[in-house]
């Protein structure tokens, strides 16, 4: 399969211009890294609403608590691995348990990061974000999908955490497919096996799918775009009507997103089911692809453990 | 003006011993929290409610208000105290501390709590929050102020030097911090744990107006507050010289009150010293 690859930093610094336009409530915080992240685009639009905290992430989600007690809607943004890990007791205290109007869009997530090498590379974010309580977890699939999710996390008044990319990623969905937090996206019928991806393996489950199909075997594809709340119906129903279910995600299986639906599965209905993702260990510096290659995160991978769940069916 | 009028200070020297004496209760019934933290900046509260600070206990939610932010959020029996004295809920549910379902959490929680601004509890953060509505006020055109009161042991917080940063950078004059400068951390004296002096020589490089006052002299407290309020451009920093435990003769200087409720006895003793029989 071609695909067409964007940025979803770029959406996600469009998404903010949007919004900064249309309201005045939006502020925006960074901590040195708004030309990464893309909030300069923000900053440069609404510098009076812009606040770049410097290399400060504590003090960022901090004075982001100040800012959404008074009222305004607050986007704070970092690298990931910089947004979750390093400033966790401040997410914790200030804007999971007050349940503070604050979104943290960070950039940079898993180890597409490549050359940067494992002290950049986060793959436990989705695992620290969805353990907390009160707080939302998007992992938008594409570039349209950063620019729905990020205009439509905009409207509530919820903490959110929403993980982007550096690399570019294949597009997969259209500017006008729905965007729906509760409901995860069906990319592909089937009744074979169901393969669940978030962010950039969904489009490794497609291209699995079409792999299988030649095969004779039909996959459903789901877009499981948001970790929290879990969409339980969609995968409990798919896991129902297909008997098998593979879950691809960039980042660690010991907490992801796999996990998650591993655990509703484990509650629901059982069925044969494998966590496509990284193991757990570290990353390394490396090319996009090899780094994906690695750490087994290619669509041969999904096609595999496709075949493996489907043996154990039945 | 008032703040000379000794009537009027003594007026607020009695509202200081009734929270302190609630404090103690408070914590005496909860059979644990922290007495030690709590006392000594109890003055500085009582000068906040009920004087400097604009406020409407009816209306905790009014857009105007001043803000103020507990950031060594243990003194949450202190605040509690102050908040039910100044009206914002009923003095008798401050026994409810730290019980099953109260809502009056061990440390300050801004979603069950009216009146309290921001959660605290993990030291250092507060600082940082009440710059972000400070920043918030001076987006809004607003002329409401912050004030928030951080212990000497927060000063060890790598945060709180991010947040001073921030404070002078973005020349926030609305915020008023107060150092509870006891002396005193949870496993002893600051100069011996982390030293922090020259503590004003460090404020003042990180762009503040520094003042240092005696932290229980609700005059001094008052005169204080009103400089920095005059001052422009900067944020300004007191530091508060207090005596941990204040207002109960075996807590003062006392590191093994800073985490810890009285026994029965102490607890009769602390009530008679504040002048409250039986309270
Ligand atoms: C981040 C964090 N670390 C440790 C603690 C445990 N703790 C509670 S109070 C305290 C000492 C605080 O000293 P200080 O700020 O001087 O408070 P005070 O003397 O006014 O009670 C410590 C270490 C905490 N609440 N938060
Ligand atoms: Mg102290």
């Amino acid at each position: 399969m071609t695909w067409k690859w964007e940025s979803q930093r770029k959406q996600y610094g469009r998404a903010l211009v949007e919004l900064g336009k249309e309201r005045n409530d939006i502020v925006v915080l960074d901590a040195d890294l708004s030309s990464s992240t893309r909030t300069a685009d923000f900053a440069s639009a609404f510098p009076e609403r812009f606040f770049n905290c410097g290399v400060a992430e504590q003090n960022m989600i901090d004075t982001a608590a100040g800012l959404a007690a008074s009222g305004k809607t607050v986007f704070a943004s970092t690298f990931a691995v910089f947004g979750t890990g390093r400033c966790y007791d401040q997410i914790r205290q200030s804007v999971a348990y007050p349940k503070l109007n604050i979104k943290i869009v960070a950039s940079h997530a898993g180890i597409t990061v490549g050359g940067d090498g494992a002290s950049h590379q986060i793959i436990e974010d989705l695992a620290l974000m969805r353990v907390l309580p009160n707080m939302s977890v998007i992992v938008p699939v594409d570039s349209n999908e950063t620019y729905k999710a990020v205009k439509t996390v905009a409207s509530n008044k919820n903490p959110v955490y929403v993980r982007i990319g550096r690399a570019d990623v294949p597009t997969v969905t259209d500017k006008d497919s729905p965007f729906d937090l509760d409901k995860a996206s069906i990319m592909r019928t089937g009744d074979d096996v169901t393969l669940i991806g978030c962010g950039i393996m969904v489009s490794k489950c497609l291209e699995a799918a079409e792999e299988l199909a030649k095969h004779g075997i039909d996959a459903r594809v789901i877009n499981l775009h948001t970790i929290k709340p879990l969409d339980e119906k969609i995968i409990v129903k798919a896991a129902r009507e297909t008997g098998a279910v593979v879950t691809a995600e960039e980042h660690s299986v010991m907490m992801g997103m796999g996990s998650a639906v591993a655990m509703c599965l484990v509650e629901n209905f059982h069925v044969p089911m494998k966590r496509v993702g990284i193991p757990d260990v570290f990353g390394e510096s490396g090319g996009c692809d090899e780094l994906m290659e690695r750490y087994g995160l290619t669509m041969e991978n999904i096609v595999e453990a496709a075949h493996d769940v489907l043996k154990r069916k039945k | 003006m008032e703040i000379y009028d000794g009537e009027f200070i003594s007026e607020l020297e009695s509202i200081a011993r009734r929270v302190r004496a609630h404090a103690v209760k408070m914590i005496y019934q909860a059979g644990s929290g922290h007495p030690g933290g709590s006392l000594s900046a109890v003055d500085i509260l009582v000068a906040l409610y009920f004087h400097l600070m604009k406020h409407d206990p009816k209306r905790p939610d009014w857009p105007e208000r001043d803000r103020f932010v507990l950031s060594k959020g243990h003194g949450a029996p202190a605040l509690y105290a102050v908040l039910a004295e100044a009206g914002y809920f009923p003095v008798d549910e401050l026994w409810s501390l730290r019980k099953m379902g109260s809502r009056l959490q061990g440390h300050p929680c801004m979603r069950k709590t009216p009146g309290v601004e921001m959660s605290t509890g993990s030291l250092g953060h507060g600082l940082a929050a009440g710059n972000g509505m400070a920043l918030a006020a001076k987006l809004d055109r607003k002329l409401y102020r912050i004030f928030v009161i951080c212990g000497d042991g927060e000063m060890d917080v790598g945060e709180t030097w991010e947040a001073a940063m921030l404070a002078s950078h973005h020349k926030l004059d609305n915020v008023t911090l107060y150092i509870d400068r006891n002396k005193l951390q949870l496993d002893g004296p600051t100069e011996k744990i982390m030293s922090l002096e020259p503590l004003g020589d460090k404020w003042k490089a990180f762009g503040w107006h520094v003042i240092e006052i005696n932290g229980h002299s609700l005059k001094e407290i008052i005169k204080a507050t009103n400089e920095a309020r005059s001052i422009k451009g900067r944020p300004t920093a007191i530091i508060c010289h207090t005596i941990k435990g204040k207002g109960v003769s075996y807590m003062e200087g006392s590191l093994h009150f800073h985490g810890k409720a009285p026994s029965d006895e102490e607890y009769r003793q602390a009530m008679e010293e504040l002048g409250v029989s039986e309270e």
